[in-house]
């Protein structure tokens, strides 16, 4: 009868599993640097990332498709960063377009369907680890940039523009949490899109296998609805995962003009 | 939740192993390889900025052309033109000429002609006139019997021939 019902647990497809025994690898002090399924898709995201930008290096004059595909992708950050920092922003391009096109493609990666030929994706970005990462190297660069650029005149970032003398005690220290909260937010808010969608799709095909072992009645009643829904949320979730990225590289360079352009 | 449970054990490699595939990412992609594609668009804005200048430039040119032509056009119809007017001018000074010279002879040949008929004319009375004397005389003789002479005849001719 256990056998039967197929135990399906939303949770373990974020288990971290170390491949090809490489559970031992360890970096000076016993750091464990096993080669994980997770590692696994950051080389593939990153192959993939790689081969995509350079499909779009064949520097024609006049692009074809997937040159143009690059080249909009490119144009994308590069305007993006222009009107949010100005020309200024030039120079994080790189920066922002490799998070930008790393965590879209770790998304998308995460999200086909490669479950029915046997291999399991792995979203990398639902793993607070790895948004956590990558939103401290984001601040960090935001720091560096404010100091380097303004020295210790970019505390007055913590005493908005206009404030009046006897506010400043007040407004200085709750700017100042919501500086400091910013790479929090930045990374918990990628962790918890991208997990809460994977659970959902999870929840629902375990309702869709669950229904129809119950019996034909179950599985027209609830597993067809479920199945019809998580092709929606799958629509959806190939959005979310577009907006995310998006996001995360948009308040990058929010944060980033604050940085250059104090005030 | 794998993400806590399993954070002690595999935080250290999630990190490490983020760091060495975006730092690839970032390395070679973002810093090689987009610098590229970036180049590639600019150049090809700046080709068809320069193309359009081009031709602009060309239009332009060939506007002053044309205006350029359409002054000597209208210089070489002004000279045709006064070339024309001048020929003419010319003609007809040279037929005005020829026609007066021709006049001139006209009027030459008819003062000529003119003088001959007086001159014959002239004659002509005078033979009449002697011929009137010598019938007065025959016809005086004859009848009269008397034997005018010559002055005296050509006197009366004359008187007769003066009243008409």
């Amino acid at each position: 009868m256990a056998a039967e019902q197929a135990k399906v647990d939303p949770m373990y497809q974020f288990t971290i599993k170390p491949l090809g025994g490489s559970d031992a690898w360890t970096l000076g002090e016993g750091f464990n640097i096993a080669f994980t399924n997770s590692a696994m898709w950051m080389l593939i995201t990153t192959v993939v990332l790689f081969l995509f930008v350079l499909g779009g290096m064949r520097r024609q004059l006049v692009p074809g498709r997937w040159q143009m595909m690059v080249e909009t992708f490119t144009g994308f950050i590069d305007n993006m960063l222009e009107a949010n920092i100005g020309k200024a922003g030039r120079k994080y391009v790189p920066y922002v377009f490799s998070l930008f096109m790393f965590i879209l493609f770790a998304n998308l990666l995460g999200l086909l369907p490669l479950g029915v030929v046997g291999v399991h994706p792995f979203t990398f970005t639902s793993h607070f680890t790895v948004t956590g990462v990558l939103a401290i190297i984001s601040f960090s660069i935001v720091l560096l940039v404010g100091f380097w650029k303004h020295g210790f005149h970019f505390f007055s970032l913590f005493v908005p523009h206009g404030t009046p003398l006897p506010m400043i005690p007040v407004i200085a220290p709750i700017e100042f949490i919501s500086f400091m909260v910013r790479p929090f937010s930045l990374a918990l808010r990628l962790f918890v899109a991208m997990m809460a969608g994977h659970v959902l799709l999870e929840v629902l095909s375990s309702f869709v296998i669950d229904g129809t072992n119950a019996g034909v009645g179950f599985g027209l009643l609830v597993g067809l609805p479920s199945f019809i829904l998580m092709i929606g949320i799958c629509a959806l979730e190939l959005l979310v995962a577009g907006i995310q990225a998006y996001v995360f590289a948009l308040l990058t360079a929010l944060y980033i003009n604050d940085a250059e352009n104090l005030h | 939740m794998p993400q806590i449970a399993q954070l002690a054990d595999t935080w250290s490699s999630q990190v490490f192993w983020l760091l060495v595939f975006f730092g690839i990412t970032f390395f070679v992609v973002g810093n090689l390889m987009v610098p590229k594609v970036m180049s590639t668009v600019a150049e090809r804005d700046g080709q068809i900025a320069a193309d359009l200048a081009a031709a602009k430039a060309a239009r332009d040119a060939a506007d002053e052309q044309e205006e350029a032509w359409r002054v000597r056009e209208n210089e070489n119809r002004a000279a045709a033109q006064a070339i024309v007017a001048k020929a003419k001018d010319e003609a007809a000074a040279k037929s005005e000429k020829k026609l007066k010279a021709a006049q001139t002879r006209i009027d030459k040949k008819l003062a000529d002609a003119e003088a001959r008929i007086g001159d014959a004319r002239t004659e002509a009375l005078a033979e009449v006139e002697s011929v009137a004397v010598e019938a007065a005389q025959d016809i005086v003789k004859t009848l009269a019997g008397v034997k005018v002479t010559k002055p005296v005849a050509t006197k009366a001719v004359k008187e007769a021939m003066a009243n008409g």
